[in-house]
Order: C-alpha cells, then sequence, then structure tokens
C-alpha cells in the first residue's frame, strides 16, 4: 500500500509529465488558452492513460517480454524476445483504446462525450500516452496495480498542469507583455517557472 | 542551371528561420528538451528525428494515391513506427550509451507532433522530391533549436562544450566561478527556448501575436 501511495505522489508531482519530461507539450501549448477546455482534455488524458498503460503492462508482460509467451508455447518459446515490437504494438494498443473508449463514452454518457468532444481522437497521438507506456516499460513495475497506479497518477500531474498554465494564461491577457513575447514566448517561460514551483517536491518520500 | 528551383530552395530554408517547426509552427517540442541537458545526445536525437521525418515524407508521398483518406493517420503510424523501430536498433547497435541517456525519447519520435503535422500537411498533397526537402528542411529547423539550447545548457550547466571543458581551461574555475546547477534542471529548457522564440519576434516582426 505504501509503495503505491509513493508511485502515485511520484508520479504526479515529481516526475511530472509536462514539467520534468516536456511530454504531451503540443496539446498542453494548443489547448491551454482557457480553462474550460483545457479541463476537458485534462480529464481526457487521464482517463486514457489509466487504461492504456495497464493493458500496455499486459501486453509487455505476457507478449513482448525475453520468455514471456511461456505461458502459451512453454519451453519454446524461453529464448523469444518480442520487445523490439514494442513501440509498434504499443502506438496500435494506444490508437484501438482510444477509439473503443471513444464509443463505450458515447454510449454510456452521452454529455461525458459532449464535453470531451474532439479532444478524445486526438489523444491518440499526445506524446504523453505513448511516454506513459514507454515509462511504464523502462521502470519495471512489479504489478499491474502498480503500473494502474501510475498510469492515473501521471494522469492527473497532466491535468493539474494544463489547467494550471490555463488560468495563468487566462490573466495574462490583460498583462502589459512585451510584443515580441506575447502568446507563445510567455507561456513557455510561465511554463518554465511552474516547472520550477513542482521542483520543490523534489525528495519527497512516502 | 542551378540544382534546386527557387522554391525548392524555400523548402529547405524556411523552416531554418521564420517557419521554424519549434518556434514558429509549436510542433515537436514533446520528446524534444528533455535531451538537450548535453550536445550530444542532442545531436544524436535531431539526426534521427531528420532521418525519420525525411524518409517518411517521401514514403508518404509516394503512396499519397493509395491511402485512403479514413484510414490515413493508422498507416501514417505504421510508416513512422517502422522507421523508428529501425532507428532504435541501429542506434543501439552503434552508440549504446547515447541510446541509453536518450531512454524514452527515441520510442517519443512516434509521436512527435513535427512528424505527423508535416505528413498531414506537406507529404500527402505533393510529390516525393518536394517533401523529401521538406523533410529534410523542417527536420534541420528542429535540430538547429535543440542544438542551440543544448549548447547554452551545457555551457552554463556543466561548462563544457561537446564534454570538453571550455570554462576549466581558460580558467574561470580559479577566480571563483561556479557552474548553474539550474541550468541542468528541466524547467530551464523551456526558458531558454522562451528566450530564443523572443529574439527570433524581436527580428521577424510578422510573427508577433495580436
Amino acid at each position: 500500500m505504501e509503495e503505491l501511495l509513493n508511485i502515485f505522489t511520484k508520479s504526479i508531482f515529481i516526475d511530472n509529465m509536462i514539467f520534468a519530461y516536456f511530454l504531451g507539450m503540443c496539446s498542453y501549448l494548443a489547448v491551454s488558452k482557457t480553462v474550460e477546455t483545457s479541463t476537458g482534455l485534462g480529464i481526457a488524458v487521464i482517463f486514457v492513460l489509466g487504461i492504456t498503460v495497464p493493458v500496455n503492462y499486459l501486453i509487455e508482460n505476457f507478449i513482448l517480454k525475453k520468455g514471456a509467451l511461456d505461458w502459451l508455447l512453454g519451453d519454446a518459446a524461453a529464448s523469444l524476445d518480442l520487445s523490439f515490437l514494442s513501440f509498434i504494438m504499443f502506438i496500435a494498443v494506444i490508437a484501438s483504446m482510444v477509439q473503443l473508449v471513444e464509443m463505450i463514452i458515447e454510449k454510456v454518457s452521452p454529455s461525458l462525450y459532449a464535453a470531451l468532444g474532439i479532444f478524445l481522437p486526438l489523444i491518440a497521438v499526445n506524446c504523453a500516452i505513448l511516454g506513459g507506456a514507454l515509462f511504464m516499460q523502462e521502470r519495471e513495475y512489479s504489478s499491474i496495480t502498480e503500473a494502474s497506479v501510475f498510469g492515473l497518477g501521471s494522469g492527473i500531474g497532466w491535468f493539474l498542469a494544463v489547467v494550471g498554465i490555463a488560468a495563468i494564461r487566462e490573466k495574462l491577457k490583460y498583462s502589459n507583455v512585451p510584443a515580441p513575447m506575447r502568446g507563445l514566448g510567455i507561456t513557455f517561460i510561465a511554463t518554465g517557472l511552474m516547472g520550477i514551483a513542482f521542483m520543490s517536491f523534489m525528495g519527497i518520500k512516502l | 542551371m542551378s540544382l534546386l528551383s527557387p522554391k525548392e530552395v524555400k523548402l529547405l530554408t524556411n523552416p531554418l528561420n521564420i517557419d521554424n517547426p519549434i518556434t514558429t509552427q509549436v510542433l515537436g517540442i514533446c520528446s524534444a528538451l528533455a535531451v538537450t541537458v548535453k550536445l550530444k545526445p542532442a545531436f544524436v536525437l535531431a539526426i534521427s528525428v531528420i532521418a525519420v521525418l525525411t524518409i517518411a515524407n517521401v514514403v508518404v508521398s509516394l503512396l499519397r494515391n493509395a491511402i485512403p483518406n479514413r484510414i490515413r493517420i493508422i498507416v501514417q503510424l505504421v510508416v513512422i513506427a517502422s522507421l523508428v523501430i529501425l532507428v532504435d536498433q541501429v542506434l543501439k547497435a552503434y552508440v549504446y550509451d547515447i541510446s541509453k541517456q536518450l531512454s524514452v525519447f527515441v520510442g517519443l519520435i512516434i509521436t512527435n507532433c513535427i512528424i505527423m503535422g508535416r505528413l498531414e500537411a506537406f507529404a500527402l498533397g505533393n510529390k516525393p522530391w518536394p517533401s523529401f526537402l521538406d523533410g529534410l528542411g523542417n527536420g534541420a529547423g528542429y535540430g538547429v533549436i535543440l542544438l542551440i539550447v543544448a549548447f547554452f545548457r551545457e555551457l552554463f550547466g556543466s561548462g563544457t562544450v561537446w564534454d570538453y571543458p571550455v570554462f576549466e581551461n581558460i580558467g574561470l574555475y580559479s577566480i571563483g566561478y561556479v557552474n548553474n546547477g539550474l541550468m541542468i534542471l528541466p524547467p530551464m529548457a523551456l526558458i531558454v527556448v522562451g528566450i530564443i522564440i523572443w529574439i527570433q519576434r524581436h527580428y521577424s516582426r510578422e510573427l508577433i501575436e495580436k
């Protein structure tokens, strides 16, 4: 339990997708003009990360890893290592999961579907999602619970970052920024400063 | 007769300055900045992106009349993912140390928006040769920013350039200079890019946002 809590806080604050690894920056910069749209995209990212990371964990551990196919083929598969295929597998899983999630939400909760709208399909090419899967692979989490907690935490961290910058940008509209810095430039600087603020969480261990 | 027509030269040089993928088109920032702590990994990633972008542009441009519009995204993803697997295997075989340092960021070239963006915006509507030049130009424009950021971060953060100890050799440490540890931390990459955008827009006034 302690370990799970640790992974959770770590993935939200310390290994934050935006501030520590710059993942998902494109959509982060593109949709952070108003708090409302960024909330929608943020929730969609939490959702998709929370689903795709565990699914990719299963794929990694039962198909791709060295000797992972033992359960199917017996000893013959002990030296089979398919991990070079992981990129293409992960991206295929993500693209199809996004499609699936979209269909399920449309059926189950039309209001949520309307709120997420165009953002869901866009998420398939959001670096944060593939990044989540690749970090999961690199850090070798020991169980599917840990992987899911990591996925959810990363999503929440991304959500916090994007809503935070959207609020700052809404305020910035009324500020007197030097002309060449307006828009993109000042957003970069503000993100950098937010990143420095988030660094104060570094070293926290529960 | 020159080798390239003026229009083709534009395809190559525009992305280096006023149409830069990072500072103007806002594409491909995702996986880029985390590798700019030192010049070497930044250089390797830049070369990888140029290779993937150029080849993917040519392949998609060749296939552009055969790809049904509805499934084009997944076709593009497959082309990109296969190229990235190739690049990853080559890096692992020849520069293993750097490929370890780049860790997940090689894989993240797949979802680098710059590649998707150029495929969608250019390769799907143009012949292979202009697509080749467009890929090369945009890849280079991306690489230039990466190298500038990496140069300043390595110089001020570790006092070296391409692992060569500049500051030590000119004797800065002996008069009490200390490396700026903040430059190594991730947030400084964003601030350096912000400053590059500032300088660029100061000179190219037409880029200023209202």
